[in-house]
């Protein structure tokens, strides 16, 4: 077991130690200093003329938006249109079918927000074309996209007044090239040679040791793992994700997908402090952050070791923790640690079914969901928390009686309804989601769907309820994890959660790039003695404290009903 | 919103070209230098290709180590875990059956000896690996059908078991296919 401990501080600190760099080169790259990658300037130069896009043309936060809100509806049709039709076009040596329309819907919304949701498995649900064209090509953009709406916020935050917010093609562009396709490469070249599959071979057929016939599923997998991760994108190559031993096949890979999926997060918030060279202020975010991830973990580890006690009671040796759902490659402490931060950070891919996690463990992952501003998406992790931000600047000027102001700007009236709205909608999403598929079971279970609604559930009881909780939390923060017993490829489903998917990405994108839009033609106040600090342990602890206290005003009665019942029945 | 849509159609292009076209030849030309190719490693015994070595079989017959139960079982076309809460009443009556089960063809053992994975399905439905505790407590059952000294299988686990990553990451485990091929060679 102690291996196994060293492993996930391993994991960890060495995250920390790559992200610091990674976040000085993100900034070069946004600020146009020069970087190791300058060469790729002609290329880029290409892309641009031939897409006839004037790079050096800014955009004031609105333009911003609706060259994002343009380019996601493209990618959307198309998605939804090639997933509809697979079944009849080339690469697809397993001869899977094309995707019903509901879930194509589904399907093309969830990769589109960067969820990736899956309700259809890997080896059967998509073909080869699919799975490069649709998902991997989402995975890349739409990471991107995240990312690009935080640097325009960044922009906004400079200490001059100004509506000039830099291109949105420029800048969406070159996080393509600089930033997640070098890095995808270097990680797919790492799994390739630790035993992931990527040539374009069909299913192989064998016959056992001892002497079954099985087949076994392959395919171009080892470049869509790397951006699967490195994007915080996490829908799965394979149906189980990166519990498959083919997606993840070891102990160093597991390392590598670990790192990379929380690499780019952290290393946003220590790019932040180097571009608005606030430094501080970088440090006490990522200090918040971290207490929030350790919060959840430390429950969820103890947990997961101890074990599973209505399996203590038959009398095994249950020293190695709680294997359900678990490889034994990774052992309890990586999979628990793999779970909290595949949560808080919108990831979602899994290397332990979190289905079968302990009581306390599923209250952390959903947790991680629910609070949805530690570490975070790529770039959107940031603009969550920054809406915290806004709320905590905005109470903590209430208390000690002085004009709430951000870096220098009056935060008033309409950020901050902004800001409420915004931080509403999560809960307000998560829990009329649930209260709809709970009023269905009870109300319509024989409904003539796909799956009958009586049929949704994998586990009885509180256990049950936690898996339709799960599902509506994971596609409201975007993150794409399931409680994966639930019965959810069916009209109902795919519909319901499609529509929480598109409001729970694109209102908190626009909101925080509207009020970041919006302080940054106000007039710039220098700091003075009156300030009060956004970069001190004190404001930060308030951050946190809004957080915290929001989420469980907001979802304690749910948690509830599903795996804190769940706990009090097994313990 | 229209002077945006003819620009973004053609990056949408150009960017497919470049993530979902170049780069996965890329990785695939590099993979041909990778153990396997590219296409997955297989293992082979007696001359026969008898699997891929990262991806579990079923082992039902008493003259083999087994390995964890699947939710798949075993069949690699899919992958899946059993997605069981551990408060569910089935599911823990599945639990005691395997321990049952477990108990029937391995005479002599006690539970406490049965290390958990051996009756709890993983994640994958595929995991190629047990703990050493699973491979040691199957040891008198294999010796006694295969007519062998116990001593020379428990040096066998020793010498097929994976030490944690550089020796200090990680569980240990070994390889049942791995350990099961072994076995057959003499």
């Amino acid at each position: 077991m102690n291996t196994e401990l060293i492993g996930v501080v391993a994991m960890f600190t060495l995250t920390v130690l790559l992200a610091i760099p990674l976040g000085k080169y993100i900034a070069k790259v946004y600020v146009g200093e020069k970087t190791i990658l300058d060469f790729l300037a002609p290329v880029e130069r290409f892309i641009f003329r031939i897409c006839g896009i004037d790079s050096t043309k800014e955009m004031n936060w609105k333009q911003h938006m609706i060259a994002l809100l343009s380019i996601n509806m493209l990618w959307f049709v198309y998605a939804f249109i090639m997933l509809l039709t697979q079944g009849s076009l080339f690469l697809n040596p397993d001869g899977n079918p094309s995707m019903t329309p509901d879930l194509s819907f589904n399907t093309a919304i969830s990769f589109l927000v960067n969820c990736n949701l899956q309700h259809y498995s890997g080896e059967t649900g998509l073909t080869y074309l699919t799975q490069l064209i649709v998902i991997t090509f989402l995975q890349f953009v739409s990471a991107a996209t995240g990312i690009a709406a935080l640097v325009v916020v960044f922009n906004a935050m400079r200490d001059k007044v100004t509506d000039k917010l830099g291109n949105f093609f420029d800048i969406f562009t070159k996080t393509v090239t600089r930033i997640l396709l070098p890095i995808s490469i270097v990680l797919a070249v790492i799994l390739v040679f630790n035993g992931s599959p990527a040539s374009f071979e069909g299913k192989d057929t064998i016959t056992t040791l001892q002497g079954d016939t099985v087949q076994v599923s392959r395919g171009p997998a080892a470049g869509m793992i790397a951006i699967k991760h490195l994007g915080t994108n996490g829908g799965g190559w394979f149906g189980a994700n990166s519990a498959h031993p083919l997606e993840n096949p070891n102990y160093l890979t597991n390392m590598v997908e670990m790192i990379a999926q929380v690499l780019i997060p952290i290393a946003m918030i220590f790019a932040l402090g180097f571009y608005l060279r606030k430094k501080r202020l970088a440090w006490t975010i990522f200090g918040v952050m971290t207490v929030g991830m350790l919060t959840f973990l430390i429950p969820t580890m103890i947990a997961e070791i101890n074990g599973n006690p209505a399996i203590t009671q038959m009398g095994i040796d249950q020293n190695a923790g709680s294997m359900e759902g678990k490889e034994v490659r990774f052992g309890t402490p990586a999979s628990a640690y793999w779970s909290i931060v595949t949560t808080i950070i919108s990831t979602g891919s899994v290397n332990s079914m979190h289905d079968s996690s302990m009581p306390v463990s599923g209250t952390m992952q959903l947790l991680g969901m629910m609070t949805n501003a530690f570490y975070g998406g790529c770039g959107v992790g940031i603009l969550n928390y920054y809406i915290f931000i806004i709320i905590a600047v905005f109470i903590s000027g209430l208390m000690v009686g002085r004009t709430p102001e951000f870096l220098g700007r009056k935060i008033e009236a309409r950020e901050m309804k902004i800001a409420s709205i915004i931080a509403l909608l999560h809960p307000l999403l998560i829990l009329a989601g649930t209260a709809l598929s709970s009023w269905t079971i009870v109300n319509h279970p024989d409904a003539a769907w796909a799956v009958k609604p009586a049929n949704w559930l994998n586990n009885p009881g509180y256990h049950g309820f936690s898996e339709m909780l799960y599902e509506y939390t994971s596609s409201a923060a975007n993150n794409g994890s399931g409680f994966e017993g639930l019965g959810d490829n069916n009209i109902f489903w795919n519909i319901t959660t499609g529509i929480v998917l598109i409001l729970s990405r694109f209102l908190p994108i626009i909101g925080p790039v509207a009020i970041a839009g919006i302080l940054a033609k106000k007039k710039f106040i220098p700091e003075s003695a009156g300030t009060l600090r956004t970069d001190t342990g004190t404001f930060g602890i308030m951050t946190y404290a809004v957080i915290m206290i929001l989420a469980a005003l907001a979802f304690f009665p749910a948690l509830t009903l599903g795996p804190l019942a769940e706990y009090f029945s097994l313990y | 919103m229209k002077t945006y849509l003819l620009p973004s159609l053609k990056l949408t292009a150009v960017l497919i070209i470049i993530c979902s076209v170049l780069y996965p030849l890329l990785i695939a030309g590099i993979a041909k230098v990778a153990p396997g190719g590219g296409d997955g490693v297989t293992v082979s015994s007696h001359g026969r290709v008898v699997g891929y070595e990262n991806i579990g079989q079923k082992f039902t017959e008493d003259k083999y180590f087994w390995g964890r139960p699947s939710a798949v079982d075993y069949n690699a076309a899919g992958s899946a875990g059993s997605n069981k809460g551990p408060s569910n009443p089935d599911y823990l009556a599945t639990v005691q059956a395997r321990i049952d089960t477990f108990l029937v063809h391995n005479p002599g053992i006690k539970k406490e000896q049965i290390s958990a994975d051996l009756v709890t399905a993983s994640g994958s439905g595929l995991d190629p690996d047990i703990s050493i505790q699973a491979a040691k407590v199957q040891v008198p059952r294999i010796a006694k059908i295969r007519n062998r000294n116990e001593q020379e299988l428990y040096a066998l686990i020793d010498k097929v078991k994976e030490a944690p990553l550089f020796g200090f990451l990680g569980p240990e485990k070994v390889n049942v296919l791995k350990l099961n091929i072994e076995l057959n060679v003499k």
